[in-house]
């Protein structure tokens, strides 16, 4: 065996592993990094979060801004406390915005959407947003929808 | 009565001296003082260890890969979600397959043949001799072996997990049809670097640890007969597989579990 041909193929591998990896960040994950990047946090009160759980994505207009942290009960209230971290850079929703839950598809998983207010004040840390719609029960609109069906005969 | 229990005891003083023994031999090992002159011998020790295992890992990869393919069309068609099969594929790759099979892999081939070998060191006393002329074997024979398993399976992992998807695209997207971007594009969406890859690598670098720990004790401590080491390489093989499926299910609930 040549001492060379061993070389160079020992090196072929290891470039051929590293490459490996790069193609695995950029084109598998598509550069996508659980980045540590800053967050700020806020939470809404629905009066219903089924099917709402932690890392579901807070969308604007579409756009992931953040993810649900955790969803509790609040003890004052007993409506669902859904606690959320935003992104730091996103930075200008306003203090009237609204938050619903919204559903991915028919049957899909579930998140939350904010629909942006007129207000010049922006959410800060910590600040609640209590104008909010709750998520869509199927159960409840099928029996909703039965008993219109049976009021109408 | 009383003899059971005592040879119940005796059996488990020997399992803690020869766990004793594994971590001595291996912190020895481990902890050498790196030199120029051992580098042509880490590089011998790559190419057996690494460079031999290339053909049975991309092999094994990209039939699995295919067969992900295959089977996640098939699920996923019957739901008309054949778009999630790039997601599926990389995703169960990643996080669970490569590691775990070129680890399997990696034990049957590189494993027990750096058993086997040292084995036949010692059978033969060239470890012994070794000795006389004042060359430590753990830093001249073990360390070189050991990290040589260290730094290859994690490559060998990387290098499978892309073989393996391209092998599920080969089948989803040029045989079955399903759209090239929509493939790229939701296993895009659900693949985090940090999360899903790097956590993989940390799978391999464990698993990497375990096969190179027990193949070189079994074959450091193995008794120096032609039965002693066809036995030490099966316990190789037997140990390092319960092994890399044990840690896998722990490392999994430790990474994964959804610790809310």
């Amino acid at each position: 065996m040549n001492k060379r041909w061993l070389e160079l193929s020992v090196g072929l591998m290891m470039v051929a592993g590293l490459a490996a990896l790069v193609a695995l960040a950029l084109q598998v994950s598509g550069g996508n990094m659980s980045r540590n990047a800053e967050h700020y946090a806020i939470s809404a009160l629905f009066e219903n979060a089924a099917g709402l759980g932690p890392k579901a994505k807070v969308t604007m207009a579409g756009v992931t801004v953040g993810e649900v942290v955790a969803v509790g009960i609040d003890p004052h209230t007993l409506m669902a406390e859904v606690h959320m971290k935003i992104n730091s850079q996103v930075n200008y929703i306003s203090i009237d915005s609204s938050a619903s839950i919204l559903t991915a598809g028919l049957l899909g998983e579930k998140y939350i959407g904010l629909t942006v207010g007129a207000e010049d004040d922006v959410l800060v840390a910590g600040d609640v947003i209590e104008d909010t719609q709750s998520a869509l029960v199927l159960e409840e609109l099928i029996s909703q929808f039965l008993l219109n069906v049976g009021d109408n005969k | 009565m009383i003899n059971l229990i005592a040879d119940l005891g005796a059996g488990l003083l020997t399992r803690l001296v020869q766990i004793g023994q594994a971590l001595l031999m291996l912190l020895q090992a481990i902890f050498v003082q790196p030199k120029a002159s051992s580098l042509p011998r880490l590089m011998q020790q790559l190419f057996v260890v690494g460079v031999q295992s290339l053909i049975i890992m991309l092999v094994s990869a990209l039939f699995i890969g295919m067969v992900l393919g295959l089977q996640g069309y098939t699920l996923l068609s019957a739901y008309g979600s054949e778009q999630a099969v790039g997601q599926m594929v990389a995703l169960t790759l990643v996080r669970e397959l490569s590691p775990v099979v070129a680890a399997l892999l990696f034990a049957g081939r590189a494993g027990s043949a750096l058993t086997a070998e040292i084995g036949l060191m010692k059978a033969t006393e060239q470890l012994a001799s070794l000795e006389m002329f004042g060359i430590d074997p753990l830093h001249r024979i073990v360390a070189p072996r050991f990290w040589a398993g260290m730094i290859s399976l994690p490559l060998l992992v990387a290098i499978f997990s892309l073989v393996g998807i391209y092998g599920g695209h080969l089948v989803a997207v040029d045989w079955l049809g399903v759209y090239s971007g929509s493939y790229w594009g939701n296993m895009q969406q659900a693949v985090d670097f940090n999360e899903d890859v790097l956590n993989g690598m940390v799978k391999a670098l464990v698993f990497a640890f375990l096969i190179s720990w027990i193949a070189l004790y079994q074959g450091y401590s193995c008794v120096p007969t032609s039965q002693g080491i066809s036995a030490a390489t099966t316990r190789t093989v037997v140990y390092s597989s319960l092994a890399i499926l044990g840690f896998d299910f722990i490392l999994t609930a430790l990474m994964f579990g959804g610790a809310v």
